[in-house]
């Protein structure tokens, strides 16, 4: 076994799970760093639970290593892995009270008892609920049964904390507020988290790095402005925040743009995968990066509907091709602009703002 | 609406009727003065209730019955819920099989059982024995202890126990930790209802038994046959008042499961 960097406290090489004929998990291979916030995002069936489960020890890997914090934890049952897992649906012990709860992994340490109701005290107070412990998890709401299953799952400080779509069972305020508050625990406690969620724009607030599940494979691994501004990938482009999508004919490479024609506009866009002059290529642009005018240089599109959001205008358009596409902008800029549902106009960016991916790839 | 709700009524009572109406036959028959069975009776005494104290037959019929039925019970319940954890929890090739083995007794006519038993016991000379005996009342009551259990684990959250093994939990710990005490209701009511089925069982006590092994439905069973007078309507009563007061405990136990939930 090579000694993994300095710094990682998780290493996963070429994950496997095969179901039937099927791979949910086909050669994951990622590292964490000890106290990074690592999300895996993607929609369900992708493989991040599966992936999650299988670094908790609750599934089997049909082949490669799982090394946590310098060992390699292949034959290592979960309850002896130093983790700590929180579960969507809590899965907080109906039959014990939240004291009894939290201090369960205590027990199972054998912490001295004086310690363990120090321990167990600090937790809830961490978590709001210090006056909650003799309540049983019924008597409690959804969020603060998810508040007890973080204190249970951080009171013992495993290596490692995971957590399954913890917040998926809430409403959107609650969701936001406990987004925020293990944000909170996570910087202070210095903890490492693996988090898995569909929700793309909890992603991107929470973690450090994002890695992209599709069909069992990580499309992408980066920051959160990584995966936003550069998405390796279409089906990053995609899930990852909003994106519009029109196809478009390469004429030629200029450094590092691509020069190509969108419903007969000659656009520009940023060349990062290399692609043949007269070839078809896929074109990615969001919504926020659009420019609108009435006339003058830019794609040909007709303006379908203007959405009223506040603080900001969405316009609906219509590409010459038939395409759907969005455009944002700030109230002040959208006001300025004096556009009505029915008026041409004419669609520009910045090349640097255009990603360009191989056509029917994804 | 009110000719329905008065049909209603008069339909759950004549059926309430239909049912109890055996019963109550047998309890007040059972308090007669007559030395044969009329009713009603002519007038009401206890001293079938002090023959039955007094018979020595009766008094050894009940002492075989709770010595068949509390190993019975007990080690049904151990065994059924076990088995309910293996085929439930673990990820067992042919579940399905050994499942549908386990509920086998319940579905195949006991005279068939019974007879397998008697055959098999010969063999072995079993038959006559308490431990013969206390074999066959396992045998019959399992089903409904697998049965139970195994369905009050289906609805058991099977996070609840990786949740557990995450937090440091072996599979030992976790099981007598989460979850036993969360099967307890469905446990322990199982086991009343295995005492009170061993307690009635009647075809498979009467061909693994002898004349000197018999359990209380044999000895009213044998009673029956013969001179025939109120001491079996009291014993009837008996039994009726243990099972009785098993069902309340048993609903007793479910409501507070219900409350848990």
């Amino acid at each position: 076994m090579t000694t993994p960097n300095p710094g990682t406290l998780l290493e996963l090489r070429g994950i496997r799970k095969q179901y039937g004929r099927h791979a949910a998990v086909d050669d994951v291979s990622l590292e964490l760093r000890q106290g990074e916030f690592l999300t895996f995002l993607g929609p369900s069936g992708s493989g991040k639970t599966t992936t999650l489960m299988m670094v908790a020890g609750l599934q089997q890997p049909d082949d490669g290593a799982i090394i946590l914090a310098g060992r390699s934890v292949d034959r290592v049952p979960p309850y002896r892995r130093d983790i700590g897992m929180v579960f969507q649906h809590y899965a907080l012990f109906p039959h014990m009270t939240v004291r009894r709860n939290v201090a369960f992994p205590l027990e199972m340490r054998s912490t001295p008892k004086a310690e363990a109701e120090r321990l167990v005290s600090a937790a809830l107070a961490m978590v709001g609920l210090p006056d909650h412990g003799d309540r049983m998890p019924r008597q409690l709401s959804g969020g603060q049964q998810q508040r007890v299953a973080l204190a249970r799952a951080m009171v013992y400080r495993p290596a490692l904390l995971l957590m399954d779509e913890p917040l998926g069972a809430l409403d959107k305020s609650l969701r936001e507020q406990l987004q925020m508050e293990i944000k909170r625990l996570h910087r202070e406690q210095r903890m490492s988290v693996l988090y898995v969620t569909h929700d793309q724009s909890e992603a991107l607030t929470m973690s450090d790095r994002i890695a992209v599940f599709n069909e069992g494979r990580i499309e992408q691994i980066g920051t959160p402005s990584d995966l936003y501004e550069r998405p390796a990938t279409r089906f990053v482009a995609g899930f990852v925040g909003e994106t519009n999508f029109v196809s478009a004919v390469v004429l030629g490479q200029e450094d590092n743009t691509y020069r190509v024609s969108v419903a007969g506009a000659p656009m520009a866009v940023s060349a990062r995968f290399v692609t043949a002059p007269g070839s078809t290529a896929m074109i990615a642009v969001r919504p926020e990066r659009i420019q609108l005018r009435r006339d003058g240089e830019g794609v040909p599109a007709e303006l379908v509907d203007l959405i009223y959001l506040g603080n900001a205008r969405r316009f609906v358009l219509r590409l010459a091709g038939g395409e759907e596409w969005t455009a944002l902008m700030q109230a002040d800029a959208a006001e300025e602009s004096g556009l009505h549902p029915g008026d041409a106009v004419r669609l520009s960016w910045q090349a640097h703002h255009a990603a360009a991916f191989p056509a029917g790839g994804h | 609406m009110r000719p329905w709700r008065a049909l209603r009524v008069l339909v759950c009572t004549l059926v309430a009727i239909y049912l109890l109406a055996p019963l109550v036959v047998v309890l007040i028959i059972s308090f007669s003065s007559a030395a044969f069975l009329r009713f009603p009776p002519p007038g009401y005494s206890w001293r079938w209730y002090a023959n039955l104290l007094n018979d020595p037959a009766w008094m050894d019929a009940v002492g075989v019955s709770l010595r068949v039925l509390v190993p019975a019970a007990l080690a049904s319940t151990a065994l059924g819920t076990a088995s309910a954890v293996a085929l439930v929890r673990g990820r067992m090739l042919g579940a399905g099989v050994i499942g549908a083995f386990l509920m086998a007794p319940m579905v195949v006519p006991s005279i068939i059982t019974a007879a397998g038993l008697y055959i098999i016991y010969r063999g072995l000379g079993l038959n006559g024995t308490l431990t013969g005996m206390v074999i066959g009342h396992i045998i019959i009551t399992l089903p409904y202890v697998f049965a139970t259990v195994a369905s009050a684990l289906r609805s058991l959250d099977p996070r609840l126990e990786a949740a557990a093994a995450t937090l440091g939990a072996s599979p030992v710990t976790a099981f007598r930790r989460i979850t036993l005490p969360l099967l307890a209701p469905a446990v322990l009511s199982s086991l009343l209802f295995a005492m009170v089925l061993s307690f009635d069982e009647l075809i498979i006590s009467l061909f693994v038994g002898s004349a000197r092994l018999r359990t209380v439905p044999v000895q009213i069973w044998s009673n029956i046959r013969g001179d025939f007078d109120p001491t079996v309507a009291a014993i009837a009563s008996l039994c009726f008042l243990v099972a009785l007061t098993a069902l309340a405990l048993e609903a007793l136990l479910r409501r507070r499961n219900g409350d848990r939930e």
